[in-house]
């Protein structure tokens, strides 16, 4: 009987084995007839390519683990952004979409609808050749917000300047960490007491007073400095100083959040839409306001069943990044499973680590969500 | 945890699957390369995604350029007929990986000659069927004319994946010039990059940016720098490992090179037959047995002459004609003070 259970198990694994040992040997057989040989020595190897976007010190005398590196914190640097915006849009216009006003449920939908429908790919080489194209020449920008000029060549703005860093940063984080006991301790005491605390002033006082303090007696202090205009040519110009970020990052971002927006903005609706009528009836019965509604009786029920398949939008949005080749955005594939997959020739080392890495980052993402989504699920007693 | 050991299990297993696809394997013993082409009746030959002169496709679908020339060659010389040729365009990051996991059989993509491509990854070069050099192509109203005007901060657009990414970082840091690489996939993608402003210069192969100013809004806009950074020896590439295969497609080259030196073209090919040359005669084939030595039959080379033409012609054909580089500078033959000069075919 066990034996019944066991043997189609084992048949599986002993294909997949032989499969494995039949391709790894194929693969074996031909690179040696080619003289490749199989290796990641190359990774501590001089790159010798410069990359343009580095959130790190790079440049091309540093090694190919270092460029690696570069791409792999710039798809994170898109994919962390991406997923930001996404979620806050999509939670916007899914509420929207439930609006009762006219012309915002149907502006909801309608963006919905559009930017679900087109390809991602087209986006992308929308914003990129089409829309950011339009911009304007360094030498012909106008300011935006007293200080930044969006170009061409990207958007130039000021770049902080920190003296004692450290310290502001230290304060911040202790700041949150006090919130985060102040929250419960307010909870605990509308439980017992029924007391209700101004929680969130209270927590924003904390989170912006700590740190401001620092600059009085921490010796902290923040400068800028302001992107100037320089002449190269005749007729081209570039900015000095402050920060530029490429127009590359600018259109990828957009063209992301954009697209993963719709489906959040979906999976927030089908949420509302699934807790029933009479839940909102009787918070309201009780004399909640329809803000506590919302937040109280709602939103805790409707994430459940908008977390799984919003982490499914994460996952996407993250490998979608990829595409960023199209455009020049330094990305993972880009730089390693592009330049430097050419110049080492390294094909089969470089793909499996780009796929391994992708893979990592997949998985990191769900535990998060999946241990999220465990939290607020309910707790049956 | 299992859940992911699994979800491990079948991606390696899929990867597995992929690779298997896109490999055959190859013996080193006879030319199985030539075997299979004249099995499947065509020569599967890997190309740009589109640079005029050296390989482009028309409206109809119609592969012109020197580096499509060389493929024709080597089909007419083992088909017998220059049009049994598959071209396969591929980008600069794609090329290497198609030719030696065996998706095409002859690399004719303006591919720069270097020693850890030829050595590393399995490639062997066969010859150069153009001499080239890196530039720089900039907006003619910035006043710029040399590379000594270039200033800090400039930004230069190009492809990925080309010697062109290594000779700019080493051209720019010996200059001391800070610059902004901005490096997309695809030529196209340059070209209108660089065409809409997004970068100060363009820089590539000397005969690529010759071809691309054509493709832009205004071509008479745009000068191409005198400087040359770089030597480019471009040339055909075949896998490692069919010796046999790659002496083909290096003959295939070198006679329509020869055949230039020795004034014969695709017009008079049939009359030299009766030459009192005995060099022309065995490039004519009715002398000697060269063709034999790959297996092919004695009037491989003849067919070249007569379907291609010599390399004269293609040049003429191609690049001269097309106004994209009307002076053929170190393109000539090596009589006439070019750098073209090949070992005899005897």
């Amino acid at each position: 009987m066990k034996l019944k259970k066991l043997l189609p198990q084992l048949l599986t694994l002993l294909f997949i084995v032989l499969i494995f040992g039949f391709f790894t040997m194929n693969a074996q057989e031909n690179m040696d007839t080619r003289g490749i040989e199989f290796g990641f020595g190359f990774l501590t190897q001089e790159a010798s390519f410069d990359i343009q976007f580095s959130l790190i010190d790079y440049d091309g005398s540093h090694s190919y683990a270092r460029a690696y590196l570069v791409g792999l914190l710039n798809t994170l640097l898109v994919a962390f952004i991406g997923i930001i915006l996404a979620t806050l849009l999509g939670l916007i216009v899914g509420v929207a979409r439930l609006s009762p006003n006219y012309l915002i449920r149907k502006t909801a939908s309608f963006y919905i609808e559009f930017f679900r429908n087109v390809p991602l790919l087209l986006q992308i080489f929308f914003w990129y050749f089409a829309a950011l194209r339009a911009l304007p020449m360094p030498q012909d920008a106008t300011m935006i917000l007293g200080s930044s000029f969006m170009t061409i060549k990207g958007l130039y703005t000021p770049a902080p300047i920190w003296t004692n860093f450290d310290v502001f940063f230290t304060t911040l984080v202790a700041a949150l960490f006090l919130i985060f006991f102040f929250v419960k301790f307010a909870k605990k005491k509308q439980e017992q007491e029924g007391k209700q605390l101004p929680v969130l002033m209270i927590s924003l006082a904390i989170f912006l007073g700590l740190p401001l303090l620092t600059f009085l007696v921490g010796g902290v202090d923040l400068s800028f400095s302001f992107p100037e205009l320089r002449k190269m040519s005749q007729s081209s110009y570039t900015f000095d100083g402050g920060m530029g970020i490429p127009p590359e990052l600018i259109a990828l971002t957009l063209a992301l959040t954009l697209y993963t927006a719709t489906f959040i903005a979906e999976n927030v609706r089908a949420g509302i839409q699934g807790i029933g009528k009479g839940q909102k009836e009787a918070a309201a019965s009780i004399g909640l306001t329809p803000s506590q509604v919302l937040k109280l009786v709602i939103m805790p029920q409707a994430l459940r069943i908008i977390i799984p398949p919003t982490t499914n939008q994460y996952l996407n949005l993250t490998k979608n990044s990829s595409l960023a080749a199209a455009i020049a955005y330094p990305d993972l594939v880009l730089v390693f499973a592009g330049t430097a997959m050419m110049q080492t020739g390294k094909a089969i080392e470089i793909v499996g680590i780009t796929m391994a890495t992708y893979l990592t980052i997949s998985i990191a993402i769900s535990l998060l969500m999946n241990w999220y989504n465990q939290r607020i699920a309910i707790k049956e007693k | 945890m299992f859940k992911y050991v699994k979800q491990l299990t079948s991606l390696v297993a899929m990867v597995a699957v992929l690779f298997a696809f896109t490999t055959e394997t190859m013996a080193a013993k006879k030319s199985k390369t030539l075997k299979n082409t004249q099995k499947k009746g065509f020569v599967r030959c890997g190309v740009s995604q589109g640079l005029p002169g050296f390989s482009n496709a028309d409206a109809a679908g119609n592969w012109t350029g020197v580096d499509v020339d060389v493929c024709r060659a080597v089909a007419a010389a083992v088909l017998g007929d220059a049009n049994k040729v598959k071209f396969t365009p591929l980008s600069a990051k794609e090329r290497f990986t198609a030719l030696t996991s065996g998706e095409i059989d002859i690399l004719s993509r303006n591919t720069t000659w270097t020693l850890s491509r030829d050595a590393d990854i399995g490639l062997t070069f066969v010859g150069v069927n153009f001499y080239d050099g890196q530039g720089f192509m900039v907006r003619k109203d910035s006043g710029i004319t040399s590379t000594s005007q270039f200033k800090n901060g400039i930004s230069a657009c190009t492809n990925i994946g080309t010697t062109t990414e290594l000779n700019m970082r080493d051209f720019f840091n010996s200059k001391g010039i800070s610059y902004e690489p901005v490096a997309f996939e695809k030529a196209d993608e340059v070209v209108a990059a660089y065409d809409s402003g997004r970068c100060d210069t363009y820089t590539t192969d000397k005969s690529g940016l010759a071809a691309q100013r054509t493709k832009m809004t205004n071509p008479d806009d745009h000068i191409v720098l005198p400087e040359t950074i770089s030597k480019e020896p471009l040339g055909p590439v075949v896998r490692q490992g069919d010796a046999v295969w790659e002496d083909i497609v290096r003959w295939s080259l070198n006679v329509m090179i020869e055949a230039e030196e020795y004034g014969i073209n695709s017009a008079n090919a049939d009359m030299m037959k009766t030459s009192e040359n005995p060099q022309i005669k065995r490039l004519v084939g009715s002398e000697g047995e060269l063709g034999a030595a790959f297996g092919l039959d004695n009037d491989w080379s003849l067919r070249i002459i007569k379907q291609v033409g010599n390399y004269g012609e293609s040049y003429k054909r191609n690049i001269a004609d097309t106004g994209i580089l009307p002076d053929r500078g170190p393109n000539q033959i090596w009589t006439k003070g070019g750098l073209l000069y090949v070992p005899p075919a005897r």
